[in-house]
């Protein structure tokens, strides 16, 4: 069987196929969250240290893992635009890049409110804060440079060009706990030692963040359709579907 | 059961004020989201539904 790659590649197959898939996953985001935050609050304990501080980890990390994860996608999508010169895929990046510094506010505003009790402090100036702060900048800055030119495609191929350059900076974040003596500490979750936590507040924190995966391509999808029908206001496809509303 | 009463649940063993703002400003943020994004999809369904109309009344003087 020869699949076509390529055939979800075109807004107006995808355009219909997104709308069907929003409601699933925006379902299962709201189930993941209620299920999540009923075991950050109600199920894992109070922990020995922090006492009840550290329940603020249950959104801090899966935003924090969100604003890195998204950035690489957004990236992904921007470079395939580059490479294929593919209109749906910088809509992708476009889409996707207000959700990703959406999520990087909440894990530095976050952060701040779980500093303040812990270390005494909002805002510190370590290697992990200061970092996550510059991919706010670049998510903005990839928002600000495709607003300021008028040609659609242009401005796809220059914000692309900028989201490329940005992504060295997300293994600078993951690894800046490790390469320099940071007050923020190690990575919660690790794949190679037993974990540090609770098995219930690890839980916890895995499901919340199924919750933010589920909640971010839900609003990606919705913001990509609102993309496709602004700058796709002349296809013929689309003013067919104005005749039967989809 | 971490909770003795909702007293207890708001207070957050002293740390209600940082446990708090940081969940009710997220769910805020998120919330905020939700609703530009609502209101986007309605200004763009709008242009195209004055667009069609345009159109329509286009045909419907051009043609003989």
């Amino acid at each position: 069987m020869k699949l076509n790659w390529f055939k979800y590649a075109s807004p107006a197959t995808f355009y219909p196929l997104a709308g069907k898939l929003i409601p699933w996953f925006a379902l299962s985001a709201a189930g993941f969250t209620f299920a999540g935050l009923y075991l950050s609050f109600f199920v894992a304990p109070t922990d020995f240290q922090q006492g009840e501080s550290y329940r603020i980890i249950f959104i801090h990390v899966p935003a924090a893992w969100m604003s890195m994860f998204i950035y690489i996608v957004m990236a992904g999508w921007a470079a395939a635009g580059l490479i294929f010169n593919t209109r749906l895929s910088s809509m992708m990046a476009s889409a996707l890049a207000p959700t990703g510094a959406l999520f990087t506010f909440i894990a530095l505003w976050t952060g701040a409110f779980w500093g303040k009790p812990t270390w005494g402090a909002w805002w510190v100036w370590d290697a992990r804060l200061t970092s996550e702060l510059i991919l706010l900048f670049l998510y903005l800055g990839f928002l600000a440079l495709h607003a300021a030119i008028d040609d659609t495609r242009r401005a796809d191929r220059a914000s692309a060009l900028l989201a490329l350059v940005g992504v060295v900076n997300v293994p600078i974040i993951y690894f800046s706990v490790k390469w320099w003596n940071t007050l923020h500490q190690g990575a919660s979750v690790s794949m190679t030692m037993a974990p540090k936590m609770a098995a219930t507040m690890l839980l916890g924190m895995l499901i919340m963040a199924l919750a933010c995966w589920m909640y971010s391509i839900a609003a990606a999808l919705a913001r990509v359709r609102c993309i496709i029908l602004e700058r796709e206001q002349q296809a013929e496809w689309l003013a067919k579907l104005t005749k039967e509303p989809a | 059961m971490n909770w003795k009463s909702l007293d207890d649940f708001i207070a957050m063993g002293g740390y209600g004020f940082y446990v708090w703002g940081a969940y009710l400003v997220t769910a805020a943020l998120i919330t905020a989201e939700i609703l530009m994004l609502r209101m986007r999809r309605r200004a763009v369904e709008k242009a195209r539904r004055m667009q069609a109309l345009l159109s329509e009344q286009v045909t419907y003087e051009t043609t003989p």
